[in-house]
């Protein structure tokens, strides 16, 4: 017998005895109009795009993330540029895309691109990173990545500074909203790699105290384009 | 040798009698507490998602047959290797054998409670292999060589000047107080452990049938750091983890993060489903996911309990409950501590060696009260003691027992009995606390109360012949 069929075997075993009704459900209390589904009960989204990016934003602020909505490519540039001369970049790390290959040219730094394959020290010595995404996140603020459209695991994690460059089209009003696109867009051929991002690194280990850029970066930036 | 109840007793008279600990826990856990409110607030209704979550978790418990079959099946069609383990010792053998045939020099671990349970780190450093545990609060454990404090803040126990102090005395590191300062320590010296490290270990939070994936839920970045660097990837995975739908996360990772730390969403919440695929430019060559029992399949045939593998370890059962908060996560001396360890751990460690924690808690419910998803928590430990007694009742208590049955059933027994007591009680005065008094156990920290002057026979006769 293989383990698999060994802890299968068990499983079966201690399920042949049915659980008894859960407390909540029993001594005649009537069945509410609980469960529904989980959007009845989280926190509430609005209906319109306007209020959803309302909301996205006051979550990133919350979550301390910077989010600028810009009008078109030129003003992600001015953004971008404004963090390169403030903080000094001097490389910076990219995948290859649609809006990372329109604003990552007008800054002229040296580059580390990892569509194919790369020096793990020389990304790791980027000053920022530069990445499109999946989706976002409106009730949480948060940004859902994958390895295809954020150029691999590491790139979102690795330096100091993550900017993320989305569209207006893939605000999601929420986690469940963003992962169904998933399915939709994956099928079964999902990518081995897909994460929400909420915030900066963080951590609280000590003394609950708040510190950014615990092991991942301490900024992140979301630019929003139309 | 001492047993674990002798232990437990010590170490918790110790830690209650500490005042300073006591504060320090309190005030700890006050900050969670605001933000732990403000965050549930923010749900149009906290009681619905809680019942959701837990009809979501029954489903999935009730069913773990089905669900971890596919999750398993799933994982593999994408090229995971999983390996089922019966019990710790399977688990150990198979990751060291991992670590062997790759001939692994360094290993980097990011916070896993299961893996805790099944002493990896030993076994691991048995066999030569050197591990460093990437998660800030488990890397301070570590260094100071104890278990975790807490399955959610694993050194809350300590002060900035302590931390200061070990990475002075273990890393060279200059003493400061500035709990950034004392996080970059870490971060820098992190940095090249991740990039030397060709193996990764982690835990997973949720595993998901429907798409055959591991959820991994963090705010530091450190668990993404191991699972994407170096060439292989274990985690390691308890098989009560098990949630059917990928859509399920979307209710119980928020519900997580505002149980767990009063945060609305935790940094990092990330799902794997294999090793690198031919198109994407990093991640481990090599993808194993252990699927451990180490005998949940024992409690789950307790079909009474069997809602306490609905746990998704958010330890906010711990953080309300008034025994864990005086006598401290160390007193325990389990993995899991506070109301679910005292509920799991006779379960999976053994109930005639474990019944005492049956006796940590004052029954007052908090516990079950904020559990996520709804875990009758306090009931399971009156389950316990009841089960205990059942298997190995104890000579005093039957004695104590017998005798109480014999006088009930007498009443001039009893009210004798009772005349006794209140003429004796002055007496008990003078040997309070001490070893001669019989209720000692009692008296030696709390005052008993006076019996009533009459009898409610006595009251009762007076009143009906007026």
């Amino acid at each position: 017998m293989t383990n698999r069929e060994v802890i299968l075997g068990r499983i079966r075993e201690a399920l042949k005895i049915v659980a008894p009704p859960p407390v909540y459900r029993q001594g005649g209390m009537k069945p509410s109009a609980l469960p529904g589904s989980p959007q009845q009960w989280l926190p509430p989204v609005g209906p319109t795009l306007d209020e959803r990016i309302e909301l996205f934003s006051r979550n990133a602020a919350d979550l301390q993330a910077e989010f600028h909505i810009c009008a078109n490519v030129g003003e992600a540039v001015q953004y971008v540029k404004h963090w390169m001369i403030v903080d000094g970049w001097r490389k910076i790390g990219r995948h290859s895309g649609e809006l990372t290959d329109a604003v990552a040219p007008a800054l002229g730094l040296a580059e580390v691109r990892t569509e194919d394959g790369y020096a793990l020290n020389d990304l790791e010595s980027c000053d920022a990173a530069l990445t499109e995404c999946e989706a976002l996140v409106a009730q949480t603020g948060s940004v859902l990545v994958s390895a295809p459209s954020a150029g691999g695991r590491a790139l979102s994690v690795l330096p100091p500074h993550h900017v993320v460059l989305a569209r207006q089209h893939q605000m999601a009003p929420d986690l469940g909203a963003a992962l169904e696109r998933m399915q939709e867009k994956y099928k079964d051929k999902f990518p081995s790699f897909l994460s929400f991002i909420s915030g900066p690194s963080r951590t609280g280990d000590i003394e609950r105290i708040l510190v950014l850029g615990a092991h991942g970066p301490k900024k992140l930036t979301i630019l929003l384009l139309p | 040798m001492k047993t674990h109840a002798q232990e437990f007793s010590e170490s918790a008279r110790q830690y209650t009698a500490d005042l300073r600990h006591r504060d320090w826990i309190q005030q700890a856990l006050s900050g969670y507490y605001a933000k732990r409110d403000e965050c549930k607030s923010r749900f149009q209704n906290w009681a619905g998602a809680r019942e959701l979550a837990a009809e979501i978790k029954r489903e999935a418990i009730n069913h773990l047959d089905r669900y971890l079959d596919e999750f398993a099946s799933k994982l593999e069609a994408r090229g995971t290797k999983v390996f089922w383990a019966p019990d710790a010792q399977a688990a150990r053998d198979y990751i060291v054998g991992v670590a062997r045939q790759h001939r692994v020099r360094s290993i980097i671990k990011s916070k896993s409670m299961t893996a805790e349970e099944i002493h990896l780190n030993e076994a691991l450093e048995k066999n030569g292999f050197k591990v460093v545990e990437s998660d800030m609060g488990e890397y301070i454990v570590q260094l100071r060589q104890e278990p975790p404090y807490h399955i959610v803040f694993p050194a809350m126990h300590l002060t900035r000047q302590q931390i200061s102090g070990l990475f002075h005395d273990r890393l060279g590191s200059e003493p400061t107080n500035n709990p950034e300062d004392l996080t970059m320590i870490a971060r820098h010296i992190m940095r090249r452990k991740y990039c030397e490290a060709d193996m990764g270990i982690s835990g997973a939070n949720f595993a998901i049938a429907e798409t055959g994936m591991i959820s991994i839920t963090e705010n530091e970045g450190n668990a993404r750091l191991t699972t994407s660097l170096p060439k292989v990837h274990v985690a390691l995975v308890g098989i009560e983890k098990v949630l059917p739908k990928l859509s399920d996360l979307a209710l119980f990772l928020p519900m997580l993060a505002t149980a767990g730390a009063g945060q609305p969403i935790t940094c990092y919440n990330t799902l794997y489903g294999g090793p690198r695929q031919p198109d994407e430019p990093d991640g481990p060559e090599e993808f194993h996911a252990v699927l451990l029992d180490n005998r949940r399949t024992e409690l789950l045939a307790d079909a009474e309990q069997r809602d306490a593998l609905h746990c998704i370890r958010c330890g906010a059962c711990l953080n309300v409950c008034p025994i864990f908060k005086n006598v401290g996560g160390h007193s325990y001396g389990t993995t899991y501590q506070g109301p679910i360890g005292s509920v799991i751990t006779p379960h999976l460690r053994g109930l005639q060696d474990w019944k005492h924690l049956s006796q940590a808690s004052s029954l007052c419910g908090a516990c079950t009260e904020t559990c996520p998803v709804k875990i009758d928590l306090h009931h399971h430990l009156l389950r316990n003691r009841r089960n205990a007694v059942r298997g190995h009742p104890g000579r005093r208590e039957k004695l104590l027992q017998a005798g109480f049955v014999f006088m009930m059933r007498r009443p001039k027994l009893y009210q004798f009995v009772a005349r006794a007591g209140r003429r004796l009680q002055p007496l008990q005065r003078l040997i309070r606390g001490t070893i001669f008094d019989p209720l000692r156990a009692w008296t030696q920290t709390r005052s008993f109360p006076s019996l009533a002057k009459k009898s409610f026979r006595e009251l009762w006769r007076e009143r009906r012949i007026p």
